[in-house]
């Protein structure tokens, strides 16, 4: 299937609208270690539709109840504001039920979510099943799961004369009312969020800020449902902001990271949808699930590629590293030689590197591949030669080699048969105002340790 | 007459061995978790093996089967359940991601790929996903002689390596740098809790579904903490309440027709944990009252 425009154009936007209102929230659960309370308080729909729509058909068929509340006999009770509010209040109940449990029980948090989520998600299924019996009930926990994105832009209000898929306004209006939630408490969620005991001593109220995240979490969690499914609220809640995270270290940053990377996987999500299927020959799938993908491949690009906490970018950084220390102790054995009135061959540079530095020959080779590239050596018939740049170089690693074994022995009293090895780690990190404070301190020293010549 | 209430007790006695073995391993293998702080690797597992069984009954319906053999779907799940704890473990000891947020990206992640693959499974003609959904809600009723045996199989392997790396598995959860320095390969160590904790999973899917599977690995653990602080004890509790729930369960849930056996197990488990912080000796609601008093009198003053 290929891109239709005004109804692939409604999901997208449907989607990418959930997926920033579970974003912003879902950057605090993330940094207060509370991720898997998203997937706790999103379980916690099941139970609470089912709950809020029982209390209804038993208030409207219990008399003294209909002569108090007349409008109550003729409200359907699958309003869904009755259903909604169920929902909300269990959630809240939820994250309550798990604070109670970890605090006055001392039950590993984790467990205690566990216990909570998984009675509450039991009980629901319970509900339904027993409200199976009756004709006006039609609850089908698979569409909870899943939602139906495909379904909700079918699903209009009348606005200003236009129509306008209902789920638009709803979770538009949740991701308005998530983001100036956000920045209204932005400064306390920051508090809170990153040192809960300052916060208690400063006044800010941890527990009060705890207490609305799980509200807001649990509001967005019920907005977005019925687009999304509740299962895959938590994916929507926790991977934006855990690439987000590892993609800056800000917090104004990471949310505005988080809502990003939400619509773009909300939107490569129902491109995937409608079109990979295709490739094996088969129509399309369900959006909500591979939105949730799409949100994985981006976090599983961030894992390795981020600029500063990806794995491949460090990797090249130690690699880089690696390579300028064996470089430069290259550079530290060719001017040594030619203090001695040796030349080396590629042969005897390979030998001794391997036996003195212990690395192997690929690596002496792109080592010395790349003094080359710099201008430091020079090969002629076999021969290395320093240039007069490589020498300059080499001389000032030599110098603040010698130096440290001199301060070493002299003020820190290390045996001299022991400082060659600090020396060698010292001499790569050395800077030129060092090395002269080093010779300040040793005063008119000529020689190392070793009786050889510091180099000026 | 005389054969339907026979084939029902022979019905009801296959499905309480099948719980009650269940119940137990799962208590097993709980314990560890619930001491390492992974609890809700469970949930994670849990949802983790959904693509596994989409894939596996896709797989099975290319090669010509009808996609609903038991053993095939089960393989699937537990292949997928274990790559995503894989990750889980993986992921944390990158030190880039903390272990909650592991758990959670790799949940919503997996189960998402496993609601897409099963949007797939819709439109395979003659299939439709009848015989799955009873994977992610359990049905034990519906268990045969053959499931039982597949069940008892794979609980006794699992009840028989926690008791034979029982010291292992102990240091791992108490202090891992510990294990790693005393020569214990803590990451093949590790890697074996979780297949453990995978295979237990995936044979508990059938009975309680794969939303409330880590109930029967968190509760029984959870609830055997209140009775004793010795951790042989807290196994074997974990595993008597654990069995007693599921069986419990099991046998409600078929008395009362048609009520989910998976949610009524979970919720007779619950209420286990209930019995247990209140009653229990070592750290339940009473006992730590008792112990305060009894210390306030001790320190000579009365408590308010």
């Amino acid at each position: 299937m290929t891109w239709a425009h005004p109804g692939d154009t409604w999901i997208a936007v449907i989607g990418a609208l959930a997926a920033v209102a579970c974003a912003l929230p879902g950057c605090f659960l993330v940094l207060r270690r509370l991720a898997m309370m998203g997937d706790a308080i999103s379980h916690a729909v099941l139970p609470g539709l089912a709950g809020g729509f029982l209390l209804m058909l038993w208030a409207s068929d219990a008399g003294s109840i209909r002569t108090v509340l007349p409008w109550i006999a003729g409200a359907d009770p699958r309003h869904p504001l009755v259903m909604l509010t169920g929902a909300i209040v269990v959630g809240i109940l939820t994250a309550v039920f798990t604070e109670l449990l970890h605090e006055r029980l001392r039950t590993d948090r984790g467990a205690a979510m566990g216990i909570v989520f998984t009675s509450l998600f039991a009980l629901g299924l319970i509900m339904i099943r027993r409200a199976a019996d009756d004709v006006r009930v039609d609850l089908d926990p698979a569409c909870v799961l899943y939602g139906s994105l495909e379904l909700a832009r079918l699903d209009t209000l009348h606005i200003a004369g236009r129509e306008v898929p209902r789920a638009l306004v709803t979770l538009g209006g949740v991701a308005l009312l998530n983001g100036t939630g956000t920045l209204i408490l932005l400064r306390v969620l920051r508090a809170t969020s990153f040192d809960p005991a300052f916060s208690q001593v400063a006044g800010l109220r941890p527990r009060v800020a705890h207490l609305l995240l799980m509200t807001m979490t649990a509001v967005t969690a019920v907005a977005a449902f019925e687009a999304v499914g509740t299962i895959l609220v938590v994916a929507m809640i926790v991977t934006p902001a855990a690439t987000a995270q590892l993609l800056t270290r800000r917090l104004g940053a990471m949310l505005i990271v988080a809502a990003a990377i939400g619509i773009a996987s909300a939107i490569g999500g129902h491109w995937a949808a409608i079109t990979l299927p295709g490739v094996f020959g088969f129509e399309d799938t369900v959006t909500s699930g591979m939105i949730a993908v799409a949100g994985g491949v981006l976090f599983a690009l961030a894992i390795f590629l981020a600029p500063r906490d990806g794995i491949l970018p460090a990797r090249r950084r130690t690699h880089a590293l690696g390579m300028r220390i064996l470089a430069e102790d290259l550079l530290g054995m060719l001017y040594r030689a030619e203090e001695a009135g040796e030349r080396l061959s590629i042969e005897i540079v390979r030998a001794r590197a391997s036996a003195g530095l212990d690395v192997g020959p690929r690596r002496v080779a792109s080592a010395c591949a790349r003094l080359r590239r710099r201008g430091h050596i020079e090969t002629a018939d076999g021969m290395f030669t320093l240039t007069a740049s490589g020498r300059a170089l080499a001389r000032s690693l030599v110098r603040a080699h010698r130096l440290w074994e001199s301060f070493l022995v002299r003020h820190a009293e290390v045996p001299p048969d022991h400082v060659h090895r600090t020396a060698m780690e010292l001499e790569h990190v050395t800077d030129a105002a060092t090395a002269r404070a080093l010779e300040d301190r040793l005063g008119a020293e000529a020689l190392d340790p070793h009786g050889r010549e510091i180099p000026g | 007459m005389t054969g339907m209430p026979a084939a029902i007790l022979h019905g009801a006695t296959l499905v309480a061995v099948g719980t009650a073995m269940l119940g137990a391993v799962a208590g097993l293998v709980g314990v560890f978790l619930l001491l390492r702080r992974r609890a809700l690797l469970g949930d994670a597992l849990g949802h983790a093996t959904l693509p596994g069984i989409a894939l596996a009954f896709l797989v099975m319906v290319g090669l010509g089967g009808s996609g609903r053999w038991l053993p095939g779907l089960l393989l699937g799940a537990a292949a997928t359940g274990l790559l995503g704890v894989a990750c889980i473990s993986l992921l944390t000891r990158t030190g880039r991601i903390r272990d909650d947020t592991a758990m959670a990206v790799v949940l919503g992640v997996f189960f998402g790929l496993g609601v897409a693959l099963l949007g797939i499974v819709q439109r395979v003609p003659q299939a439709g996903p009848a015989g799955l959904e009873s994977l992610i809600y359990g049905r034990a009723a519906s268990m045969l002689r053959e499931d039982l045996l597949w069940i008892a199989a794979l609980a006794t392997v699992v009840g028989l390596f926690v008791v034979a790396l029982r010291r292992d598995l102990t240091v791992l959860c108490f202090d891992e740098s510990f294990a790693r320095t005393a020569g214990r390969r803590t990451i093949r160590l590790d890697l074996v809790l979780l297949a453990l904790v995978t295979v237990a999973t995936v044979i508990g899917l059938q009975v309680v579904g794969l939303i409330l599977v880590v109930a029967l690995l968190v509760i029984p653990a959870a609830a055997a903490r209140f009775w004793t602080d010795h951790l042989g004890r807290m196994l074997i509790t974990s595993a008597a309440i654990g069995s007693a729930g599921a069986v419990t369960g099991a046998l409600l849930s078929a008395s009362y027709a048609d009520l989910p056996t998976g949610a009524v197990i979970v919720l007779v488990l619950a209420c286990g944990y209930g019995i247990s912080a209140v009653a229990g000796p070592a750290r339940g609601l009473l006992a730590r009252r008792r112990s305060g008093r009894l210390a306030a009198r001790a320190m000579g003053s009365p408590m308010p």
